[in-house]
């Protein structure tokens, strides 16, 4: 662990300044990833800017949707009344996540920026070309149990560990940000980054910028939905395979569908051929099968984590099931 | 005034001072001067230490020393020439690395966030040399231990020829220990051959022996202190390598040290359940008799110490067979060496034992249950003798009736609740009830109450409630008159805390300790020798003119003991879910039936059996430690990767006691459950999951991806 500087800054444009001033600077939020990767020597910050006094707490109905600023905890956001009502889908996510304790500390903003859990990523004894890029891939003949089936490289196979995110991602949300140069907004699906050459960057996040909150559309989707978390122990693990599921059925007949995967690719997994095969179908087992089997195509497996080409098409159709109340 | 009696539901003794902060482990003792200490670990599996550069280390705010194989005091013990040499690993004593995280160095700072930072800048050069780490690939180098015999009765792979058998290969992976309480060291000299260490021990007196043999001392001139131990399982049996390290480093610095060991260190440092495969055999004619078993065992040890556990010992007497062979070989790696985990080696031959035998109910188309009947082991067909005691049918009965055994299908896949599977399952299992030597002193005070002290441990169980309840039943008081001190190597000698043999050495030593007080106390109030009416022992002081009263009492195994065997016995019951699609498991229920004589401390029992039930479902859902052979070095040492179960892992447990006495083993009657609590479940869990999906898990853990 390195020395390093410490600064807490009031207000956002500080916060941004601070950040750019520094070569090697992190924003600080909940600490619950960043403090872990620095005792362990992922990460050496020489200066770390606390996030924690700026205003971005507040969780509030906006135009028919919802605006989640970034420093929202975990567990608030997944108790707000607005959310519970009308994005039960987030709540069911966040909560098969991590343990209470650390969703108390984790903030909407550090859950969308963890790092992966990959175990070469985290033993700086090891090789992993996201912690020190051409040091190579600890995890394609290593220990691959965990990793991805869609949208690797020959550079990493590591996935993106958040349960937040798949949600998000079903859920079409919006990452607004605030860096020296301005305010953009990032929609999900252009956050997170597949690894191609550059697994060091794991999302599209410009160096200095803040996200400052996560806004979610008015939606449809809020009573036929499921996260499906598939792990090796009831709680407090990361996911094999997860399932976000979000269904608008009307009469038997699903209007649309909003699904994603997670623990199968470096990013939230969006299902959008499912989504298209499954809009005007009627709810049905068989359906329901064989969209999963669509939602598999392109998959491609490593030693060992071959059992989630079972496993991922599985889940889904049993979050589907679930999500759309079909009995058998 | 209520007067407890042994078998009473007495709370902790010690547990409103665990609750408030105020019982003070091995940790947290502030002594004047103190430093800390933390291990630099080596990151290769093989090679020499060519160099250490400690400068950067050495000039990070707070640092003390680096101690290295390169400026280390010799440890006397360690040398070639000791009277008894130290075995395993010397740290510090020359340059050879044996496995990925052996420490090569030793930070001293003046905190221990200091001493952490400054290990981080420690570099070490090294020539590397080859390793193995891949258990598989190095199966064939297995070695017969020494002092191990193969055994067998009658014919050798009899199961063979049998209409009937049952052939396959079971495999349990690494399992680490790790309990709550970090492992701590605390030395400091206090004199040039006087030493004193707070340290996490199962044994203080092991500990003392263990130290002043390192350092050729007086073991009278060696303290060892440990009075509250936050778990450890079999972690703390023996002295570590790093324990000696901490007393070399306060002699080299000639100031106290602390040393901790990090949550991750703990999965390399201080033993583990090792790697086994188990090949078992068992043949029975068409109607359920067994003529043969034969179980073969190769397990993990360390190339630079032999590590040795019973794991196919249970085969040779569980079942009535005239035909038994085993086989056990040890195949060294470059690991750190393992440990006795829990319901040790029998815990790990009864996951292959019993699931065998599960496949062999299912062969022959008969209960699981009906099948152990059948082979009924009236005598213990392995040593020849009769048992002292043997309740396992009781304890089949009572626990089918309490999980619902008879609504169990025997046809696999066919119990349906809702969209989940139900499975039922039955593992049993067997650990010896051992008893040695142990020492206990009463003092009876003015004021009529009592203290006694031993020089054994409490690792967990609650042993102080238990030796209270034996001495408020034998002396008649109430148990908050009593105070029981242990985990001090200055009182009288005791056994180290291991094989479930504390209630029956030391509980025996406190039982004859009271009885010899009580009659005392008779003779002293003019009552015959063996009176067991009221008398008042304050008034019976008083009247002899006694400021106190006080014995020390040795007890011993009878001779009468070698006639016999003498077990403790289980029949672990589960009920799972599991999903179809997912591979999910749910244990639904889980029912612990013991044979293990007089149970003595019935609250603190039932808490053993919970412990030893979860720990069994942590070896069937979820432990692993795994090896990535290319580094030698583990890939999930640590809390977030490496999965215990949780609570939500863990459904109600109901501990169920046959509580009837031994009545050989000793004064009590009471033959030991901290072992067997765990022996047995995981086979009860994989053959439940078995009864619910129709897969044949023989490769714990069970986890989803191996269900779907
Ligand atoms: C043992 C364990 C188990 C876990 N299990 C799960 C699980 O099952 N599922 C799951 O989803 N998660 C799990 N987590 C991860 C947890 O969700 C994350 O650690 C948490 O969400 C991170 O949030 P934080 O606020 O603590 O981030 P921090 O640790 O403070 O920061 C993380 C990163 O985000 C950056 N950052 C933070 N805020 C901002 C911002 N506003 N703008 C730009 N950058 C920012 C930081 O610079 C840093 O790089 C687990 C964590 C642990 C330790």
């Amino acid at each position: 662990m390195n020395q390093f500087q410490y600064v807490r800054p009031a207000q956002v444009p500080g916060a941004t300044k601070a950040i750019t001033n520094g070569a090697n600077t992190q924003f600080l939020a909940g600490g619950t990833n960043l403090i872990d990767l620095m005792k362990m020597g992922v990460v050496a910050p020489e200066k770390l800017v606390d996030i924690n006094n700026l205003p971005l707490k507040k969780i509030e109905g906006n135009a028919g949707g919802i605006s989640i600023g970034a420093l929202a905890s975990n567990t608030e956001v997944a108790e707000h009344p607005l959310i519970k009502a009308n994005y039960p889908l987030l709540a069911l996510a966040i909560n098969a996540g991590a343990s209470p304790q650390l969703r108390n500390m984790a903030t909407v903003g550090g859950n969308l920026m963890q790092r992966t859990r990959c175990p070469y990523f985290f033993d700086t004894a090891m090789p992993c070309n996201k912690r020190m890029p051409g040091s190579g891939c600890g995890a394609l003949e290593g220990y691959n149990r965990m990793h991805a089936l869609f949208g690797a490289s020959d550079k990493c196979i590591a996935v993106n560990p958040s349960d937040m995110n798949v949600a998000l991602t079903a859920l079409d949300a919006t990452v607004h940000v605030s860096g020296v140069k301005g305010k953009r907004a990032i929609k999900i699906s252009d956050f997170h980054r597949l690894p191609g050459q550059h697994p060091e960057l794991d999302n599209t996040l410009q160096k200095g910028e803040l996200i400052t909150s996560v806004d979610l559309p008015a939606s449809p989707f809020n009573k036929n939905v499921h996260y499906l978390k598939v792990r090796d122990r009831t709680s407090y693990a990361f996911a094999l395979v997860s399932a976000a599921v979000a269904l608008n059925i009307e009469n038997n007949t699903i209007q649309g569908a909003r699904l994603a995967m997670g623990g199968v690719a470096h990013k939230p997994w969006r299902l959008t051929e499912t989504e298209a095969f499954l809009k005007g179908k009627p709810v049905s087992l068989d359906v329901f099968k064989q969209a999963a089997q669509i939602a598999m195509q392109g998959a491609k497996a490593y030693e060992h984590n071959k059992f989630k080409l079972t496993l991922a098409p599985n889940t889904l159709l049993q979050a589907l099931k679930t999500a759309s109340g079909l009995k058998a | 005034m209520k007067k407890e009696t042994i078998g009473d539901s007495l709370s902790r003794v010690d547990g409103r001072l665990k609750v408030t902060g105020g019982a003070k482990y091995s940790g947290e003792y502030d002594l004047p001067g103190l430093t800390y200490g933390v291990l630099v670990p080596a990151t290769i599996a093989s090679g020499t230490i060519t160099a250490i550069d400690s400068k950067a280390a050495l000039r990070a705010p707070g640092v003390v020393a680096v101690i290295t194989p390169f400026n280390a005091i010799k440890v006397p013990g360690y040398q070639p020439e000791a009277s008894t040499r130290v075995k395993g690993l010397k740290l510090f004593n020359d340059n050879q690395v044996y496995f990925n995280g052996q420490p090569i160095a030793l930070v001293v700072a003046d905190t221990f966030e200091r001493a952490t930072n400054a290990v981080s800048l420690v570099k070490a050069t090294y020539q590397a040399q080859p390793f193995e780490t891949n258990f598989n690939k190095n199966i064939d180098k297995g070695v017969s231990p020494q002092n191990n015999k193969d055994y067998l009765r009658g014919e050798a792979y009899a199961y063979k020829n049998a209409p009937i058998k049952i052939e396959q290969e079971y495999t349990l992976p690494s399992e680490m220990h790790n309990p709550m309480e970090l492992h701590v060291t605390t030395a400091f000299w206090t004199g040039d051959d006087n030493v004193t260490l707070y340290t996490k021990s199962q044994g203080v007196i092991s500990s003392q022996r263990a130290i002043a043999n390192a350092f050729q001392l007086d073991p009278k001139n060696v303290q060892i202190n440990s009075r509250f131990v936050g778990g450890a399982f079999g972690s703390s049996l023996r002295t570590w390598p790093h324990e000696v390290a901490a007393v070399q480093a306060a002699k080299m610095l000639n100031r106290p040290v602390k040393l901790t060991l990090t949550r991750e260190q703990m999965f390399t440092l201080v033993g583990y359940r090792p790697h086994t495969v188990q090949k078992v055999g068992i043949g029975a004619t068409a109607d359920g008799k067994i003529v043969g078993i034969s179980h073969e065992s190769h397990s993990q040890t360390a190339v630079y110490e032999e590590f040795t556990e019973r794991s196919v010992n249970v085969s040779r007497f569980l079942y009535s067979s005239p035909n038994v062979n085993t086989v056990y070989k040890v195949v060294p790696l470059n690991v750190g060496v393992p440990a006795p985990m829990r319901g040790p080696g029998e815990a790990t031959g009864s996951f292959a034992l019993e699931s065998a035998l599960d496949e062999l109910s299912y062969a022959l188309n008969m209960d699981p249950i009906e099948l152990r009947l059948k082979n009924y082991a009236d005598v213990d067909e392995e040593k020849n003798l009769p048992w002292s005691s043997k309740y396992l049918k009781e304890c089949y009965q009572k626990g089918a009736d309490s999980i619902g055994w008879s609504n169990r299908k025997a046809k696999p896949g066919t119990n349906n609740d809702g969209e989940w599977l139900v499975g039922y399952g039955i593992g049993c299992g067997a650990f010896g009830a051992y008893r040695s030597r142990s020492l206990a002193k009463i003092k009876l005070m003015p004021n009529g109450t009592v203290n006694i002290q031993s020089a054994t441990s409490d690792i967990g169980p609650g042993t102080g409630t238990s030796m209270v309840l034996i001495a408020a039943d034998i002396l008649k008081i109430p148990a908050e008159k009593i105070v029981f001190e242990l985990g001090d190597s200055s009182f009288p000698v005791a056994p180290t805390q291991g094989g479930s043999a504390t209630v029956s050495s030391v509980g025996s030593a406190v039982h004859d300790a009271c009885v010899a007080l009580r009659q005392k106390l008779n003779s002293l109030a003019g009552k015959p020798e063996n009176n067991t009416d009221d008398i008042d022992y304050a008034k019976v002081l008083t009247q002899n003119n006694l400021p106190f009263l006080e014995i020390t009492q040795e007890s011993n195994a009878n001779e009468e003991a070698k006639k016999y065997s003498m077990y403790s016995f289980s029949a672990h019951f589960a009920k799972v879910h599991v999903h179809p699609l997912t591979g999910v498991v749910k244990v639904k229920n889980v029912v612990a039936v013991v044979d293990a004589g007089k149970i003595v401390s019935y609250k603190t029992a039932r808490s053993q059996m919970i412990g030893g039930a979860v720990g069994g479902i942590g070896m069937a859902m979820t432990e692993e430690a795994v090896f990535d052979d290319r580094f030698g070095r583990y890939v999930n040492g640590n809390f977030a990767d490496y999965h215990v179960p949780v609570n939500a892992d863990i459904p109600q447990i109901e501990a169920i006691f046959i509580n009837k006495p031994d009545p050989i083993i000793n004064p009590i009657g009471t033959k030991g459950i901290g072992e067997i609590s765990l022996i047995g479940v995981a086979a009860a869990v994989a053959n439940a999951v078995y009864n619910a999906t129709g897969k044949r898990i023989r490769e714990l853990p069970i986890t989803p991806d191996k269900l779907i």
